[in-house]
């Protein structure tokens, strides 16, 4: 032990006296030195831009910022910024004594003359295109394709050649057909022109529209119609299907939302008018949750919501049971008191939250939720909203297995069909309502948890849907369950389909409004919405 | 016999209403007991006051409700201001002929639709039959179908939501959500008087006791018998071959002519009107004044919208965090304890002592059902 140390030191004394330390590779010096004469830099400059020499990086980033000096016309010497000269091989100037050395005189700064300026970022930026951050060559292969400078095609093309990653490969590629696309041949135009015809490359359309003004050829120009045409089809195409995802999403929200809504409605009559706060409960539930991990089980902060979930359904379940046994109990058989008492209740628990959590908190998604899914090029589908779709097909298949293949089902349609009916043959029908009041806030917890994925969470949040799935109720009706998945899927929809058919700033505001005169116009044919409950009483309409 | 009833019905209380806000009122203001303020606040209420009273005529008499009340309410306040910014013309920043915020909306001249509201008794039907004719056809599309019930008050809600929506757009051109403000002039008088503030407080006085009577009247009178029948029977009132559909456009009509007139005279004496007042949560206060004084009593709607608006400018003074609770507590605690609201409460104690009475003498029968709107039997409580 006592010997190693004492090498250990000996070593360090040595290199110390003699000033012995590693040195990089040493960049070539005809090349370096040719940067200092006025006329051969641009050559020099192109040169090095097409060696890709990682050596040279220190010298061109010093000559960008103009921190090269040329030292008694012969050294070139690079000042850090710790105010030191050093040489291209990052080791300091000396004096005879060995001491850091800073001359005051024959210290000369090397000029970069402002056309050059862009050739030094171009060199600076192949030595990223060959480099091994991925990020960084893919980045840099975007930057280029907006270049008019057919100069750096070699360059591409090598790159193209070595490049091992699929991904960035194909933007390199499109960057080639990009730059191309200026050639003065129109054969090599053309063929440029044909490639993006057929790849459908959204980046290059602006391009090509600007090429259809300037073309002369009119081989070319017919092609640049084709392939301007072939890629706005394929726009289309994708547009539609983001449009119909977005549409998907809506719908599965407010299926979520509107399954527990509907469920209540056609048990007990009652629309609960703290639906809202109900999700709004669940949300908050997700943001504590998430906050009690971030403090206490920082570790294990991406599996929050695996907790978040299940915890949020129990709460607003366990919140619904005490609505039902606390309140809505007294009220029955009067709707629209009950209608009213939940919705005072949903206005003084949306004040409580915004007293007690103010006006605006948010969740982050754990980072498995982060992203998404590139279904096709240019077309990404958050995970979140994968996630929502998802589990609003788990809730529809739960209720329905609930609802139509349990015993409990059973207990709930012979309520809902017939109360006193269904009271007589021994039913417990308290129990069933309180039952179903809990179902459907802890369905509005769910929903609420979800939410939280993609929005913020504040007091309002229910507000951007209830309204919506309020409609979803009216149109679906209440007699089968099939009625609130055809009514969200309508109403998600048509909401998101209008949107851009509307277009402009206040599209989803028109939107919103087309749906409510759309429902009232559909209520003219159905009354009673879609699958109405039978019923034998002469009422007609509903309660 | 039979005709002077239901007008003999409504004088007294109408006489009644009359001496407090039309005499009362104005003597303790020429005294100095009750300051130009208050008195202004006053005639804020009392404007209220006849929004509550078509409100209680659609739910207390024929068990409509209305979670939209506050659109028809913005009309009558919209016709009223539009009215209001073009009598003030040229007065604005600008000094254009057209108000202001068009001005920012790059308009060069007055949008076809406010043309009419240059002039005021143009503006004043306008303000009365806007919303009259906005409700015969949302009732058409309703009442006719048999939409009622719960699904009527979430359509209505759903309309209040995007009436609300629009109003806030900028291109509606009606002042977005800044609404309409900065009146100077009613006929020549400048609106920062008190003396032109009196006369507005006394005209709304009056067109509130009118109002008033004119309900009493109605609701005493054979068509008062079928709206509550239709509350609370509505099934047998059919059979009988009542046109109900006719009754109720009718009576969501008449309401929302009220409400409009409501807006109407509340618009010059606040000052402003703005889709704040029409949206959801307006529509449902109106519900909460009603509920409070006492449904079905029309004196309740004015008892309700003059005290809850009192107290809410009491407490948003004071505590303007707590007011959105008390209001949902409000909601809560009337239709749970006071069902019949504050003008019902002498005769609640009256029937529990009852009650209590009977209880002392004979064993309680229970289980005996009663019949709710939907003609479905339930189990009383």
């Amino acid at each position: 032990m006592r010997t190693f140390v004492l090498l250990l030191l000996t070593a360090c004394l040595v290199g110390s006296t003699y000033g012995v330390q590693p040195s990089a590779a040493a960049p070539p010096t005809a090349l370096v030195m040719a940067l200092t004469s006025a006329t051969g830099q641009r050559a020099a400059l192109v040169q090095m831009r097409d060696l890709v020499d990682p050596t040279l990086k220190p010298v061109l980033q010093a000559l960008k910022e103009g921190a090269l000096y040329l030292w008694q016309g012969e050294t070139l010497l690079i000042l850090t910024d710790a105010g030191t000269l050093v040489d291209l091989t990052d080791r300091p100037l000396l004096d005879s004594a060995g001491q850091p050395f800073l001359p005051t005189d024959n210290l000369e700064q090397v000029d970069l003359a402002q056309e050059n300026m862009p050739l030094v970022q171009r060199a600076l930026e192949s030595l990223d295109l060959f480099g091994a951050d991925l990020a960084k060559r893919r980045s840099i292969a975007l930057r280029w394709g907006n270049l008019p400078d057919l100069t750096l095609l070699p360059l591409l093309e090598k790159a193209e050649g070595r490049e091992a990653e699929t991904n960035v490969k194909a933007v390199i590629a499109e960057t080639i057909q990009k730059l191309r696309l200026l050639d003065p041949n129109p054969q090599v135009r053309q063929q440029a022109i044909t490639f993006f015809g057929a790849t459908q490359a959204e980046s290059a359309l602006s391009r090509l529209r600007d090429l259809r003004d300037t073309e002369r050829d009119t081989h070319v120009q017919a092609s640049i119609a084709e392939a301007i045409q072939r890629i706005e089809t394929y726009l289309q195409m994708r547009n539609a299907v983001a449009y119909v995802f977005n549409g998907l999403s809506l719908a599965s929200i407010l299926l979520i939302m509107s399954l527990g809504l509907a469920i209540t409605f056609g048990l007990m009559g009652i629309i609960n008018m703290a639906h809202g706060e109900m999700l709004m409960l669940g949300s908050y539930t997700a943001y504590v949750v998430q906050e009690f991990f971030a403090t206490r089980l920082a570790g294990y902060q991406d599996s929050y919501f695996l907790v978040a979930l299940p915890l949020s359904i129990l709460v607003v379940g366990v919140v619904g049971i005490i609505l039902e046994r606390g309140l809505l109990r007294l009220l029955y058989g009067r709707p629209l008191e009950s209608l009213l008492v939940t919705w005072g209740l949903g206005l003084m628990l949306q004040q409580g939250a915004r007293l007690y959590f103010g006006d605006q908190t948010s969740v982050n998604p754990p980072t498995w939720l982060r992203g998404g899914w590139e279904m096709m090029p240019g077309l990404i589908l958050p995970y979140s909203r994968l996630l929502i779709i998802g589990l609003s097909l788990g809730c529809l298949l739960v209720i329905y297995w609930l609802l139509y293949r349990s015993n409990t089902g059973l207990k709930l349609r012979a309520v809902m069909q017939n109360r006193d009916m269904a009271a007589c043959m021994g039913i417990a029908s308290q129990k069933v309502d309180t039952l179903t009041f809990a179902l459907g806030a802890a369905l509005a917890g769910l929903a609420g948890c979800a939410l939280s994925l993609i929005g913020t969470v504040d007091p309002e949040v229910g507000k951007t849907y209830i309204v919506d799935s309020f409609m979803v109720v009216v149109l679906g009706g209440v007699g089968k369950l099939l009625g609130t998945v055809l009514a969200s899927f309508g109403v998600g929809m048509s909401n998101k389909l209008l949107e851009p058919a509307i277009g402009g700033t206040a599209a989803a505001v028109y939107a919103k409004v087309g749906i409510l005169v759309l429902v009232i116009l559909f209520l003219q044919l159905k009354p009673t919405g879609l699958f109405p409950a039978k019923e034998r009483l002469a009422t007609g309409a509903v309660r | 016999m039979q005709h002077s009833t239901p007008w003999r019905q409504a004088l007294l209380p109408g006489i009644l209403l009359a001496l407090i806000v039309l005499i009362a009122l104005p003597v303790l203001n020429v005294f100095g007991f009750l300051s130009d303020y208050y008195l202004n606040l006053f005639g804020k209420y009392l404007a209220l006051a006849i929004l509550a009273l078509g409100m209680d005529l659609i739910w207390g008499y024929a068990g409509i409700l209305s979670l939209g009340q506050a659109i028809f309410f913005g009309f009558g306040g919209y016709a009223m201001g539009m009215y209001l910014m073009l009598a003030s013309s040229g007065q604005g920043v600008y000094g254009e002929r057209i108000p202001d915020f068009m001005v920012w909306n790059r308009l060069t001249s007055l949008p076809l639709f406010w043309q009419p509201f240059q002039y005021f008794p143009l503006a004043i039907v306008l303000a009365l039959l806007l919303p009259a004719l906005a409700a015969c056809f949302f009732g058409l599309l309703t009442f006719r179908r048999r939409v009622s019930g719960t699904y009527f008050a979430i359509l209505t809600q759903a309309m209040a939501f995007a009436t609300w929506l629009m109003c806030n757009r900028n291109e509606m051109n009606l002042g977005g959500t800044n609404g309409l403000t900065d009146f100077k002039m009613l006929f020549g008088f400048s609106l920062n008087e008190p003396s032109t503030l009196r006369v507005l407080y006394l005209v709304t006085a009056l067109l509130l006791v009118v109002a008033f009577m004119g309900c009493k009247w109605l609701v005493a009178s054979k068509m008062g018998l079928v709206l509550t029948a239709m509350r609370d029977q509505e099934q047998r009132l059919r059979f009988l071959g009542y046109p109900i559909a006719h009754y109720k456009i009718f009576i969501f009509a008449l309401a929302a002519a009220l409400a409009g007139l409501a807006g109407a005279l509340y618009a010059p004496q606040v000052g402003i009107i703005t889709p704040s007042q029409i949206g959801v949560l307006p529509s449902l206060e109106v519900v909460v004044w009603v509920a409070t004084g006492g449904r079905g009593t029309l004196i309740g709607a004015i008892l309700g919208a003059v005290g809850i608006n009192a107290a809410r400018s009491f407490l948003t003074a004071y505590y303007p965090e707590w007011w959105p609770i008390i209001l949902g507590g409000l909601f809560v605690g009337v239709v749970i304890l006071f069902p019949n609201g504050l003008v019902g409460i002498p005769r609640q104690i009256a029937q529990r002592l009852q009650r209590a009475r009977a209880h002392c003498s004979a064993p309680p029968t229970s289980g005996a059902p009663t019949l709710d709107g939907a003609g479905r039997a339930r189990l009383a409580k």
